[in-house]
């Protein structure tokens, strides 16, 4: 009797530890989601920044122009994965990443200004 | 220090031969305009302010047109609010010179944001100037979103490929070629294969001695490519103009005035209507030079050319808006 008891406490403080385990991966999950979020390439000067960001699979990365002059973010693969319009002034252009990988992009108006996102 | 880091800037970056105290003395026409006049392919340039001192004769000519450049309409930011007024400005300029110009050429970026609104106030803008025909070739702001489809809609009739040209006027052959289309990830305008096969039979059948005119606009010579001022395969395109003896070549795009001689070829950059941009390297980006007020008008720009028939000749007037 009680050893069953003790099993059965194992059991629950297992169960527990299972819900707390499952907690805390549901939490870094969600803070993940919430950096992933707010990943962010800033355009300034002619410029994108960070050139390189790294991200993890399924995050979403928002381009905002604070360039004066209008931009565009176009990945430079042939089937161009993405492609935003024209951006001006504060104008945002956001794009999911599914797939791990590395992707190179510029700006189609001024070919000089090149970016990455890799994906992992 | 400081001087130390002047020399540091004067190194020949583009390996042509033109160090950057060589741009600076280019530069000195920015602003208060000059009078270039080419003379069997060598370029005299006189500046505005000491106009008086030039002889009517070397300003007129058989043929004399005007080039304007970067009116983009639709921008409204701090750098110039508003553009519709300096290119008005700029037509009132182009009314007040002594014999009327013959025709227009827009070195591109028309608009800012290829919307058909801005082409629409464009046009009417430039209705009221004296010359009524008007050659355009797009900058990268007009062929935004529908690679140039629009642009071509309305600018484009009878021109090849992506909107190409040539026509004749008094004997001066002019070309108007695209290089803002299909822009390369890391690289400088581009002309392309189709383009230069059409230049290369364009100018097959015409004599020596026939004066060319090249309008296009991003430079087709290296002005500084850290900042995608160059064309990639502009070299292939001056290649089919070398049996020429007069080759003249006006771009837009830098919104400055700049001045280069190469051989049988004189490149030349016109200013912009609208707003300035920083002399190659003496800011952290190409974006909008902001200038106070009053100052304004003085950094933009149209650009009288004249042609003299038998010197072989093309002066060049840069003319501020102040």
């Amino acid at each position: 009797m009680r050893r069953s008891v003790s099993i059965a406490s194992l059991a629950a403080a297992l169960v527990l530890g299972t819900a707390g385990f499952g907690t805390g991966r549901k939490g870094s999950v969600a803070s993940a989601q919430e950096k992933t979020s707010t990943m962010e390439v800033k355009i300034d000067n002619f410029s994108f920044g960070p050139v390189t960001l790294t991200v993890p699979v399924g995050a979403t990365v928002t381009w905002t122009n604070r360039d004066d002059i209008p931009h565009t973010v176009v990945s430079t693969d042939d089937s161009k994965t993405f492609k935003s319009k024209v951006l001006d002034t504060d104008e945002k252009f956001s794009f999911t990443f599914s797939k791990a990988g590395t992707y190179p992009y510029f700006c189609s108006i001024h070919p000089k200004m090149t970016g990455k996102v890799i994906v992992q | 220090m400081f001087e130390k880091k002047k020399d540091e800037l004067l190194h020949d970056h583009n390996h042509d031969g033109v160090d950057r105290r060589g741009f600076l003395k280019c530069m000195a026409w920015a602003g208060t305009g000059a009078l270039c006049v080419m003379k069997g392919g060598v370029l005299n340039s006189y500046s505005l302010s000491r106009i008086s001192e030039t002889s009517t004769a070397d300003m007129m000519g058989e043929l004399s047109f005007v080039q304007i450049s970067d009116s983009h309409m639709g921008f409204n930011k701090p750098a110039n609010p508003d553009v519709a007024g300096t290119l008005k400005a700029a037509v009132d300029k182009i009314n007040a010179l002594s014999g009327a110009p013959e025709f227009m050429l827009h070195t591109g970026d028309i608009s800012h944001l290829s919307k058909p609104e801005e082409f629409d106030t464009v046009d009417q803008i430039l209705k009221s100037a004296t010359p009524k025909d008007v050659f355009y070739v797009p900058g990268e702001h007009d062929v935004l979103n529908d690679d140039g489809k629009q642009f071509l809609e309305r600018y484009g009739k009878g021109s090849k490929g992506a909107g190409w040209y040539s026509f004749d006027k008094k004997g001066v052959h002019f070309i108007g070629l695209i290089n803002v289309m299909n822009l390369k990830a890391g690289g400088l305008g581009t002309l392309g294969h189709d383009q230069l096969e059409w230049l290369e039979d364009d100018v097959r059948h015409l004599t020596h001695s026939t004066p060319i005119v090249v309008f296009a606009h991003i430079p087709l010579w290296s002005v500084y490519p850290e900042w995608g001022w160059g064309t990639e395969d502009s070299n292939q395109a001056l290649a089919y103009l070398k049996k020429f003896g007069s080759v003249t070549v006006l771009n837009g795009h830098i919104h400055q005035t700049m001045q280069k001689v190469e051989g049988n070829v004189t490149f030349h950059t016109a200013a912009s209507t609208a707003f300035p941009q920083p002399q190659p390297g003496k800011a952290d980006s190409p974006g909008p030079m902001k200038v106070p007020a009053e100052q304004l008008r003085s950094v933009l720009g149209i650009t009288d050319v004249n042609y003299i028939r038998g010197q072989h000749a093309l002066a060049v007037v840069d003319s501020s808006l102040a």
